[in-house]
């Protein structure tokens, strides 16, 4: 296929031609092509079918506001549904596809659709499928969503990857047409710190587009040399291929930036695209204006489009839809569509203009006070009937209609912040108003100055204006002169009596469907977006809300500003998912946080489990081991037989020191701290102001001024946190400093009858630890391996006799193997979260299970520990009644009456002969395991009453996994009750 | 959003953690004869303004003050920062 529909001229390279393929056929296009124009040369005019009526179209626009040129861009797991064609650039070998067609485009089963479209008419879903309800979910939604969706998923990972960062600015210019280019360049003359970004890959915005001299010069020449000018410039930074897509608080604005689509594959190294957080002190909004269409009949033929699409097409990239065109047209603009194709040698049959008073020139014939009636062409437009003033039609055989409704300023950005635009009359469209976001400022069309010497001049003076504001002098700029013409545009926004007048074309919405939702009375506007889903596709309704507005205004018999426009949000065109995940995805999701044995453990073997960031050992396989609750139940075994060391780095480590540091820990935890020895620990229990637990550990007192305070794993930042709340804004004057040094200290338990002995070999002889020097709940500075500093704790969370030794964070490698090489002699063990959790399940000891955010001190049966002499976070409400009944849930241990079965956590517990309902409820069993030292399944877990309730034998159910069986109500402690093994 | 940090200047609010009503600084007195009544109110009730609201803010990513930040609810309009500290100092709070 040769490039028939190719000009002369244009901003394209004819010297790098390059090969692509749609829909299987192979054609040519150059460098600067968008997939459009590529295609538009080619004389292919149908790129696509319309999302319900599946409809044939070709492109409305050149530009990112596009409904209906949506293709499928790639192959492979780089495949990317719903690219607007007019938007993707050209490259060597690009490869696309149309899509929500089959089994082709010219030929498309589903076209069915649009024979039976009377059935189809606004609020179809709504209206049809309302009966039988228990249809929905097994009949109709499968049903719509099959039929639903234009493109399709590759269903594998991206292989590309997308970064984020972060810029900062004096001055950030949104859009690189005469208005921002006047901007950046008057800001950055002025040496403040610019930015201008634009979507296109072609920086100079309509500049490019036009036929019209800016001076001596054509209008592109004068934005290439102001670009190349500005690119020399250190203080800006010009950013091509860059969306704003939103406008956010404070001045901040978000920019996918497309580093590589342009290319087949990204280059080594580089990411396929880059979301830029933008800080702003001011920001100029010169996002220029969309043209809108006029409604009707049969106007969505492919070949119709915007005259300034077609004029685009023909002046910067040297096509034409067809070689014969007409215009259609309610103002000045439509006319120079028609005479830069002219100029191109495309022969143009008329302009339909609706005013009575339109334009004449010699060049063309003016067809004026008509409208456009009909047109024909099955895959593409053939005819245009034109129903003149006198009523009488006549037929133009052309393959391309541009049509023009007026101009839209794109005030996008300008609502982001809840502003809403005001109406202009005088260039019949929306203009910024209300309340801008902070820092933002409009210049030229996107402010209502539509013509380029306005545009021009409003970039400058805007600069000027902000620059002045943040305190930078500027000096004029000497702008070439420019066309002026006046806007002169009346309202016309559909041909009353079309049967199928379409507005949204992604959509299917027609001006029929607007006047049927009136009448149905969604007479708001935001009812009316969504019953009609006018405006709800890809292109958000660039082309078609206005209309739609117009249309809901005059059969509602009111003003268009009375009527309102919808929200704008971001962002302003569709941004792909992986440009907001980043480099946040797969195992990058989140940091992995190590424990200092990490190493050794997977020289073990270890088998690890996440622990919020972090990654701890869960159980450690040795050979033969094939089930993991063989290497679990050997490792609790022989940790209580002999020794077993477990890292337990990941829990939280806050240091407190000061004066007052024990008297802020009295206010921190529910029990007495004041009066804790210097070289104690206590056990801690910390309370939310509402009285229920938050937190537990330990507090070990390293000196008069000195604690070291533990939190669990999960809650160690949310603790910190608090504590620091607590200290700022509660008590302010207390001397008391506060750091977390979790990650400072590397920290091994060790437990077990053995562990003594072990230490004993670890640490210097000249530190007492026998049982005398160092008992129970002793803690102090030591040194270990001849003089390196470390810490011991005797605390115990396994029931046996066992320590915490801590040494800095780079020794806990060396540590865990000497400590291992030291136990060999007693077959020391590692061992992972699971045995730590049997172990501390058998002792009845609580963990996060237990402390689950809807639990007291007294559930705990730790009633007695919340001092009553002292203030402290949580006291006062852990008084409420409503948390002391009689039939309070108290935590109790559980044995199966079956020695057999299994006591599964969430299970719920019933009394016996009660019928099984919530009403009936008991409490539940919070933490399970299997006990190797009990040789049964155990749990605990919260009872009513349940301290009461020793003995008895109560039922244990979960309805949903199929659990009933009768349990036996024990204490909590299964193991050590009287607790000698941990003074032993 | 950016929060001007009285120490450390304007800082990005991804930076903090953000708890609410900064008039949970003005925690009751436990041996008052209505402490439990005044806890309650103090634990559960809080004006929802649209408009000016004094919140506190951490800077979790940062310094790890405590900041009162005067926002208005309907535009993020900041217009104060102080440290929790000072707030609480000049409430009369103290040990």
């Amino acid at each position: 296929m040769t490039q028939s529909n190719r000009l002369d001229g244009g901003l394209i390279d004819r010297s790098e031609t390059w090969s692509f393929r749609f829909d299987g056929k192979w054609m040519k296009g150059h460098k600067g092509d968008t997939l459009a124009s590529a295609l538009l040369a080619n004389d292919v005019r149908l790129m696509g079918r319309s999302f319900k009526y599946h409809r044939p179209r070709g492109p409305l626009t050149a530009g990112s506001e596009e409904p209906n040129a949506i293709v499928e861009l790639r192959e492979g797991a780089r495949k990317e549904p719903n690219t607007r064609a007019t938007t993707a650039e050209l490259f060597d070998g690009l490869r696309a596809n149309s899509q929500n067609r089959w089994p082709s485009l010219a030929f498309d089963a589903m076209a069915i659709n649009d024979r039976l479209s009377q059935f189809f008419a606004a609020g179809f879903y709504y209206k049809t499928f309302m009966w039988p309800a228990a249809f929905w979910e097994k009949v109709y939604e499968p049903i719509i969503r099959k039929a639903a969706g234009l493109g399709t998923l590759s269903h594998k990972p991206d292989p590309d990857t997308y970064d984020k960062g972060f810029l900062h600015c004096d001055v950030l210019i949104i859009g690189s047409g005469p208005a921002g280019l006047a901007a950046a360049l008057t800001a950055g003359r002025s040496g403040a710190q610019v930015i201008i970004a634009d979507e296109d890959f072609l920086l100079g915005g309509r500049l490019n587009a036009e036929s019209f001299a800016l001076g001596d010069d054509p209008a592109h020449v004068w934005a290439a040399q102001t670009v190349a000018e500005l690119q020399t410039m250190p203080n800006v930074r010009v950013m091509p291929r860059t969306t704003i897509i939103g406008a956010f608080d404070h001045g901040i604005y978000g920019a996918v930036e497309r580093v590589s689509d342009h290319l087949a594959t990204p280059e080594d190294g580089k990411p396929r695209q880059i979301l830029w957080r933008i800080y702003s002190k001011r920001a100029i909004l010169a996002a220029g204006a969309t043209e809108r269409p006029i409604a009707f009949e049969m106007n969505d033929r492919p070949g119709i489009m915007l005259a300034s699409a077609m004029r685009s097409y023909a002046n910067r990239w040297a096509v034409t839809p067809s070689h014969q065109v007409a215009v259609f047209t309610n103002n000045d603009d439509g006319h120079r569509t028609a005479a830069d194709l002219l100029a191109k040698g495309v022969t143009v049959a008329a302009v339909v203009d609706t005013r009575s008073d339109a334009p004449k020139t010699s060049d063309y014939e003016t067809i004026a006070g008509a409208t456009v009636t009909n047109t024909q062409g099955r895959l593409g437009l053939t005819a245009v009937e034109v129903t003149l003033a006198s009523g009488t039609t006549r037929t133009l055989a052309v393959g391309g209609l541009g049509v023009s409704g007026g101009w839209n300023p794109n005030v996008h950005m300008t609502c982001h912040q809840r502003g809403r635009p005001t109406w202009n009359a005088d260039i019949a469209a929306f203009v910024p108003g209300g309340a801008l976001p902070t820092g933002l400022s409009v210049a030229g069309a996107a402010n209502g100055d539509l013509s380029t010497h306005g545009a021009l001049m409003g970039g400058m003076h805007t600069a000027q204006s902000v620059l002045n504001d943040i305190g930078l002098a500027s000096d004029a700029l000497t702008l070439p002169p420019a066309e002026d013409a006046p806007v002169n545009v009346t309202p016309f926004w559909h041909v009353a009596g079309a049967k199928r007048a379409w507005l949204d074309q992604q959509n299917d919405v027609t001006a029929k469907d607007v006047v049927l939702a009136h009448k149905e009375n969604f007479t708001s506007v935001e009812h009316l977006k969504r019953y009609t889903t006018l405006g709800m596709a890809t292109d958000q309704g660039k082309t078609s809300n206005m209309a739609g507005l117009a249309i809901m205004a005059e059969v509602a018999g009111k003003q268009i500003p009375d009527v309102g426009t919808t929200m704008f949000r971001p962002p302003y065109t569709p941004t792909a998912i992986g440009a907001f995940a980043g480099r946040s995805r797969d195992k990058d999701f989140r940091p992995v946080r190590k424990t200092p044995s990490h190493v050794y453990a997977e020289e073990q073997g270890a088998v690890f489990v996440e622990v919020g960031m972090w990654l701890r050992a869960q159980w450690f396989p040795q050979p033969g081991e094939t089930h993991w609750r063989e290497s679990v139940d050997r490792e609790v075994a022989q940790t209580r037989k002999s020794v077993g060391i477990c890292d337990v780095t990941t829990l939280g480590k806050i240091d407190v020191q000061g004066a007052d540091a024990a008297e802020f820990l009295n206010k921190i935890y529910c029990n007495p701290f004041a009066k804790v020895p210097v070289g104690k620990v206590r056990y801690g229990l910390m309370l939310r102001e509402d009285g229920i637990a938050m937190d537990d550990g330990t507090a070990a007192r390293m000196a008069e001024d000195h604690f070291v305070v533990t939190t669990t794993t999960a809650n160690a930042v949310g603790v910190y946190r608090h504590m620091e709340f607590v200290r700022q804004c509660l008590f302010p004057d207390m001397d008391v400093q506060l750091i977390s040094t979790t990650e400072a200290w590397a920290q091994f338990s060790v437990a077990g009858p053995n562990a003594r002995k072990l230490l004993q070999k670890v640490v210097d002889p000249e530190h007492d630890i026998s049982n005398e020097g160092f008992p129970y709940m002793a803690c102090g500075d030591i040194t270990v391996g001849g003089g390196l500093r470390a810490r011991l704790f005797r605390i115990s969370f396994s029931g046996e006799l066992a320590y915490e030794i801590a040494v800095p964070t780079r020794y806990g490698d060396a540590l865990v193997r000497k400590m291992m090489a030291a136990g060999e002699e007693f077959g020391a063990t590692m061992y992972g979260t699971e045995a730590l959790g049997v172990m501390r399940i058998e002792k009845g000891h609580a963990a996060g299970n237990e402390l689950n955010g809807t639990t007291t001190a007294l559930n705990l049966g730790m009633a007695r520990m919340v001092s009553k002499k002292k203030d402290s976070i949580g006291s006062t409400l852990s008084e409420r009644a409503g948390l002391n009944q009689d039939d309070a849930l108290k935590l109790v241990g559980f044995k199966p009456v079956d020695s057999k079965n299994p006591v599964p956590a969430g299970s719920h517990l019933m009394t016996k002969g009660d019928p099984v309902d919530a009403a009936h409820d008991q409490g539940y069993v919070t933490s399970a395991c299997y006990s190797p030292e009990l040789g049964h399944h155990i749990g605990i877990g919260y009872l009513k009453a349940g301290d009461t309730r020793l003995g008895e034998t109560v039922r244990l159910v979960s309805p949903l996994t199929g659990v009933d069986h009768d349990v036996q109500v024990v204490s909590a402690h299964f193991v050590d009750p009287e607790g000698d093994r941990v003074r032993a | 959003m950016i929060i001007n940090h009285p120490l450390l200047g304007p800082r990005d609010s991804a930076e903090f953690t953000y708890m609410g009503d900064a008039r949970l600084i003005n925690r009751p007195d436990w041996q008052a004869d209505d402490a439990v009544a005044q806890f309650t109110d103090y634990g559960y009730l809080r004006d929802n303004p649209a408009g000016a609201h004094r919140e506190l803010w951490f800077h979790e990513g940062g310094d790890r003050s405590w900041l009162v930040v005067t926002r208005d609810t309907t535009t993020h309009e900041i217009t104060n920062v102080e440290l929790a500290r000072d707030v609480a100092r000049a409430e009369g709070r103290s040990k």
